[in-house]
């Protein structure tokens, strides 16, 4: 790793080189591969996450379909377009440390803060209305759902089997294929005379994991970038030192990429 | 080091590490991707069957590729960054792909429009 620039270069970085490491490109390469190192463990985080939904929709298609109405398809796209907006303004920002512009370097950060602290606000008229209907997870869910004009005249009603405890849905044999769903028979929410799809709450259980842990990620990164803001004004980055700033713009950069996917899965559903 | 950091090192401003992304590269990308977003709001809203899923996430992983390559300097980087992050993505894939193995060997719902298996 010693090249022959190595000394001037130690010399130049004004005391920022750990003595562990002989050259400063070691120590930003190092430093780096640190930060992506985490960003991989935060893929596989979400990735549990993205795994429990693709299960879920796949086993019940029609409850993301019916459910993801509820969201604000704009409001996501405009978040969507907030966040990317912050994407740029933190890579500018690394642009301005790596070249020295500490005025720049300062305002861009803020600008990004700034732009998450939006997400967030959009984010919160989001699950406030979420929350005043009853949109919940799991048992919390009340929301009042539009019901059929119409009472159901319930064709394919269960069976009742010969043991009321017992309750098969599988027909006696005797009725033969009667009690089986017919293949091919749209599912009642499909055909407009019936209500909703049951279960609706396992959407929004899925809907408020995914949002909430990618907002504690935003929350997590506005912190940083405060931390990062308040160094850069005190001028302690410059084109010699900069590597905090770049390792938190990945991590910055990470947050959007997460929302990238969110926002088709869970908005834009058909 | 690439030739490029050792050219630019000469410069004055330059830093001695990393790479110096063009403004221009950066404006480019956020543009691509806010007009990406625009196409992928579109395109949820034309039915094109079991299409839309796979165009979704295609739109979203040409998003996220230039994110990755440009925002975050993956272009440019050594390539053991990117073997680190894309080796995640693939455990990830793996780990989703074999968790959707069988969900077509269940009958999603014997009564239609009901769930009895999660109901009770």
């Amino acid at each position: 790793m010693t090249n022959s620039k190595g000394e001037s270069v130690a010399e130049a970085h004004g005391g920022h080189l750990a003595h562990h490491f002989d050259t400063a490109e070691q120590q930003f390469e190092s430093g780096k591969l640190g930060m992506w190192i985490f960003l991989a463990t935060e893929i596989l985080l979400f990735g549990g996450l993205f795994c429990a939904y693709a299960v879920y929709r796949s086993s019940h298609p029609e409850i993301f379909l019916y459910a993801h109405r509820y969201l604000d398809k704009t409001l996501g796209a405009i978040n969507t377009a907030v966040l990317i907006c912050s994407s740029f303004t933190m890579a500018w920002a690394v642009r301005c440390a790596q070249l020295g512009r500490r005025k720049a370097l300062v305002r861009l950060l803020a600008a990004t803060i700034a732009l998450a602290g939006c997400f967030l606000g959009i984010k919160y008229v989001e699950y406030e209305h979420k929350w005043k209907e009853g949109l919940l997870w799991g048992k919390r869910f009340h929301a009042k759902l539009e019901q059929p004009a119409a009472p159901v005249v319930a064709s394919p009603v269960p069976t009742p089997s010969v043991n009321p405890e017992e309750r098969s849905l599988i027909a006696p044999a005797a009725e033969g294929p009667k009690g089986l769903a017919k293949p091919g028979q749209r599912p009642l929410w499909e055909t407009g005379t019936g209500g909703p799809p049951k279960n609706l709450q396992t959407f929004f259980a899925v809907y408020f994991t995914m949002t909430g842990l990618h907002g504690i990620h935003v929350i997590a990164g506005m912190v940083l970038l405060t931390l990062m803001l308040l160094r850069a004004r005190r001028g302690e980055f410059g084109p010699a030192y900069f590597t905090p700033v770049d390792l938190a713009g990945l991590y910055w950069h990470l947050v959007d990429l997460v929302w990238i996917y969110l926002f088709p899965l869970l908005y834009l559903i058909r | 080091m690439a030739e490029t950091t050792h050219a630019e090192a000469r410069a004055s401003d330059h830093p001695t590490v990393g790479h110096v992304v063009p403004f221009r590269v950066l404006a480019t990308v956020w543009l691509a991707l806010l007009a990406l977003t625009v196409v992928t709001v579109e395109v949820a809203g034309v039915d094109i069957g079991n299409f839309n899923l796979g165009v979704a996430m295609a739109i979203a992983t040409v998003k996220a590729t230039l994110v990755l390559l440009y925002f975050m300097h993956m272009r440019y980087d050594r390539p053991m960054n990117a073997i680190v992050f894309v080796a995640a993505l693939l455990f990830v894939a793996l780990f989703v792909s074999i968790a959707l193995l069988d969900t077509r060997a269940y009958k999603p719902d014997l009564i239609p429009g009901y769930a009895p298996g999660i109901t009770r």
